[in-house]
């Protein structure tokens, strides 16, 4: 492919980029989410690593070592020429956490969405969000035929902050999946000002 | 295009799924950079050098890059793994054939602008 012109002078209007991470257990809905509010399919990238799980691979041994490949499902908002928010669902392999490091790295907040049924897989999301100290919010995916809890019923099983916000969602809507991320924005921006823990990176 | 969900079928220790990447890379499997996966990637020009020391991969790196995207967002573009793209970039970086902009730490930001523009952007979506 050729391209004439050679200049590039549209580099000067870098967008400022930002990311919020869709965490939950297995099926909760995190990439529905992310397509619910992205302007296109969601994308899908990988990272290779080590069993032994020490981040990107080295090639010396790397006969004797298995590797996994772990799949990451991400969406892009932009919003006029300068703003682009990007949703990262989060892995669902919750082992490992080298790759939440790099997720999470940068980003303005996170949103764990929890099933009812299922409470408990959203508890090692929450667990590396409050270690993090990441501010997240959490969102109740209303499923068909699920027993609905109240809010308050949630949070206490969830043994959250008083502060977290915790409210009911349909990822599949465009409409709710924009609520959500509306609550977090709003729940970050309170937050702001007050002391966060540095970045801590590692396992 | 790797196809990660066939790659178990393959038996043979040392054609398990990193041998392409590493192949692509001429072994390096380390990245230099710790690029976020936000980082924006943008070519510093519109066409691919000749350049004996390029693979396929890094052209298309330039193609794509016509526009700022992220760097995940070439990875999945590629089907490449996030650290082969990573190694791929030391060498456009290194021949200033692509810039690649970090994000500014969400703790940095001066005031709340930007999250009033998000707010206000997804409530107009």
């Amino acid at each position: 492919m050729d391209y004439e012109n050679s200049d590039r002078e549209d580099r000067t209007i870098l967008p400022t980029a930002l990311k919020i991470l869709i965490a939950g257990g297995f099926g909760v809905g995190k990439t529905t989410l992310v397509a619910a509010v992205s302007e296109t399919q969601p994308l899908r990238t990988e990272e290779v690593l080590s069993e032994r799980g020490v981040g990107v691979d080295d090639l010396t041994g790397v006969e004797a070592k298995s590797t996994t490949t772990v799949a990451m499902d991400f969406g892009r908002i932009t919003f006029g020429e300068d703003l682009v928010l990007y949703l990262f669902g989060t892995p669902g392999q919750d082992r490992f956490w080298f790759l939440w490091d790099e997720l999470a790295l940068g980003a303005l907040g996170a949103v764990v969405l929890a099933d009812t049924r299922r409470l408990a897989d959203c508890f090692p999301s929450i667990d590396y969000f409050e270690s993090q100290g990441l501010p997240f919010i959490v969102a109740v995916n209303c499923f068909d035929g699920a027993r609905q809890y109240s809010l308050e019923e949630v949070q206490m099983a969830l043994n959250l902050d008083p502060d977290v916000p915790v409210m009911l969602c349909d990822a599949r809507k465009r409409e709710s999946s924009k609520d959500v991320l509306i609550t977090l924005l709003q729940h970050v921006m309170k937050g702001r000002g007050l002391t966060r823990k540095p970045e801590t990176v590692g396992s | 295009m790797t196809r990660p969900d066939a790659e178990p079928l393959w038996v043979d220790d040392e054609a398990g799924p990193v041998v392409r990447p590493y192949a692509m890379t001429r072994g390096r499997a380390r990245p230099r950079n710790g690029f976020n996966v936000i980082s924006l990637v943008t070519a510093a020009r519109a066409t691919p050098p000749l350049d004996v020391g390029l693979v396929p991969e890094h052209a298309r790196i330039i193609e794509l890059c016509q526009r700022p995207l992220a760097l995940a967002e070439v990875a999945a573009h590629l089907h490449l793994p996030l650290g082969t793209v990573r190694v791929l970039l030391d060498d456009l970086v290194a021949r200033q054939l692509v810039y690649v902009s970090e994000p500014r730490p969400p703790a940095t930001l001066p005031d709340d602008s930007v999250f009033e523009a998000l707010i206000h952007g997804l409530r107009e979506l």
